[in-house]
């Protein structure tokens, strides 16, 4: 018996520079990750296990057993979010349970696109346009801006500016999803002329 | 060649003028209730001061000036919504009597395009608008130098009002009324700017250039009617109300804000959009350009001034010559 085996397993790592509890060093990113789950009773809780594990704020997960990849398998979409740093860690821990992983934002994500939103954005609800937006624009929002109207003219409209990054190819996509939810909200959109 | 012109606005007293110089005679000039009107050629610069001294034109009706002995009508009276009147009437009595038409007017190609055509393919007159679209920027012939159905969209700039207001709102932080009432003072905007700011402008010239462009895929003119796009189906959104803020934030990226009308045979769509600050579609001022989005030349650009008296006149003009 080795003195490492001796150990309490739920002893603080060794690398405790690393372990801070409130959500590590860097600004929280979220980021998209999309899995294949053989389709087995209790394999989606196990898969997320190490997205909490390794630090990760689960944000959503789409898990549509009615579709199948070309293996056979169930595709799995989860957004998440967590300091930089853990990102790795995350997708380390995902492996190690023997999910596949297929692919996590930088490939899934190609494309980035900037709109602006004009209107009442505060009294509208900002954060719950920008849920909406990821839950249905099939993007991340990757930055937000917003530029409130001066004190002296508080009825004026505010502007925010979005970076959404999309699916290669997913551009329409997410515009018509940032239409329908300024429609709704009475924003106007100003919106990227394509292929400039 | 005879010309008759009418309309004495800003675009017919500058083709009126600047007539003589390309060799034609001006036979006939009327506005909304005068006309001067002489075989020989009428005296320009006399029927125009009496216009401005209250006079109007000169003795003649402007009925007169539509039946005068003219080659071609050059039509600038305002553009109107809806029946593109009385403009329309004008271009049917014209092509009627197998004389040319040259339309500054965008109602009559933007709102009753096949009509336009049918009347035109029935006379040994024919019908050109160059000046509708773009000021003095030669979009239609380049369009049709290069065949419409091998230019797959046209974007840009067309209303220089508004790209007006939205340069100097990004250049200097200034909220919209103020740079629109800046924009009036210096007569950039008219007193009831709703037609610029609201992209109406730039909508009825989007709606040519498809008109033009749907054209390519038609064979048969009767199924000209139901290829074409009216303005009820462009999709448009204007500038009114943007706030500074919202060009700040786009700027902050290396963007600008840009009135765009954008022009497929089957689509027109009109709004604000972003651009690259220092790409090709933001222009300054009251500046227009151009871009067609060619099937084997990629891009072409082309740039100048979209409105003013003497810069229509010379798309006019240039119209009369390719007669």
């Amino acid at each position: 018996m080795t003195p490492a085996d001796d150990a309490d397993p739920v002893e603080e790592p060794a690398d405790e520079e690393n372990v801070e509890t409130d959500g590590g060093r860097g600004d929280p990113q979220v980021h998209t990750i999309q899995l294949e789950l053989p389709d087995e009773p209790g394999r989606l809780l196990a898969a997320l296990q190490p997205v909490a594990d390794n630090g990760g704020n689960l944000l959503s997960v789409v898990h549509e057993r009615g579709e199948r990849t070309p293996r056979g398998r169930i595709p799995v979409a989860i957004d998440l979010e967590c300091p930089p740093e853990r990102f790795d860690g995350i997708l380390e821990g995902l492996r190690e349970t023997g999910v596949t992983v297929v692919t996590a934002d930088a490939e899934a994500y190609a494309d980035e696109l900037v709109v602006v939103l004009v209107g009442h954005l505060v009294d509208t609800g900002l954060s719950g346009t920008l849920q909406r937006l990821r839950k249905h624009a099939g993007a991340t929002v990757a930055d937000v801006t917003l530029s409130a109207p001066d004190a002296d003219a508080p009825e004026e409209p505010s502007a925010a500016r979005l970076h959404l990054r999309t699916r290669a190819g997913g551009a329409e996509q997410t515009l018509e999803a940032v239409r329908s939810v300024a429609e709704e909200k009475d924003l106007t959109v100003v919106e990227p002329l394509g292929g400039v | 060649m005879r010309l008759a012109v009418l309309g004495a606005g800003a675009v017919g007293s500058s083709v009126a003028e600047l007539a003589g110089e390309y060799g034609h005679t001006v036979v006939a000039l009327a506005d909304s209730s005068t006309a001067a009107v002489d075989a020989d050629g009428i005296d320009t610069e006399r029927a125009l001061s009496a216009k401005v001294a209250g006079a109007g034109l000169g003795d003649a009706d402007p009925e007169d000036a539509l039946a005068a002995a003219y080659d071609a009508l050059v039509e600038a009276t305002p553009t109107t919504l809806g029946d593109a009147q009385p403009g329309f009437d004008h271009v049917a009595t014209a092509l009627e009597r197998d004389r040319h038409v040259v339309l500054a007017n965008k109602g009559p190609a933007a709102e009753r395009y096949a009509e336009l055509r049918a009347l035109a393919a029935s006379s040994a007159g024919r019908v050109r608008f160059e000046a509708a679209v773009g000021g003095a920027i030669p979009v239609l012939s380049t369009l049709s130098d290069l065949g419409p159905e091998r230019v797959e969209a046209v974007r840009g700039v067309l209303n220089g009002t508004a790209n007006f207001v939205l340069s100097r709102m990004a250049a200097e932080g200034l909220d919209y009324e103020h740079v629109l009432a800046e924009a009036q003072d210096l007569g950039v905007a008219e007193a009831d700017p709703t037609f610029d700011v609201e992209g109406t402008d730039a909508a009825l010239k989007g709606v040519i250039l498809s008109n033009r462009l749907s054209e390519a895929g038609v064979d048969d003119p009767d199924e000209l009617e139901a290829a074409t796009t009216s303005l009820d189906e462009a999709d448009v959104q204007g500038i009114t109300g943007l706030p500074p803020n919202a060009l700040e934030l786009a700027a902050e990226d290396g963007q600008t804000v840009r009135l765009i009308a954008e022009a497929t045979a089957d689509t027109v769509r009109v709004g604000p959009r972003l651009v690259p600050e220092n790409g090709t579609l933001a222009v300054s001022g009251t500046r227009n350009i151009v871009e067609l989005e060619t099937a084997h030349a990629g891009r072409l650009a082309i740039s100048g001034r979209g409105a003013g008296g003497d810069a229509t006149a010379t798309a006019v003009l240039s119209d009369v010559n390719r007669l």
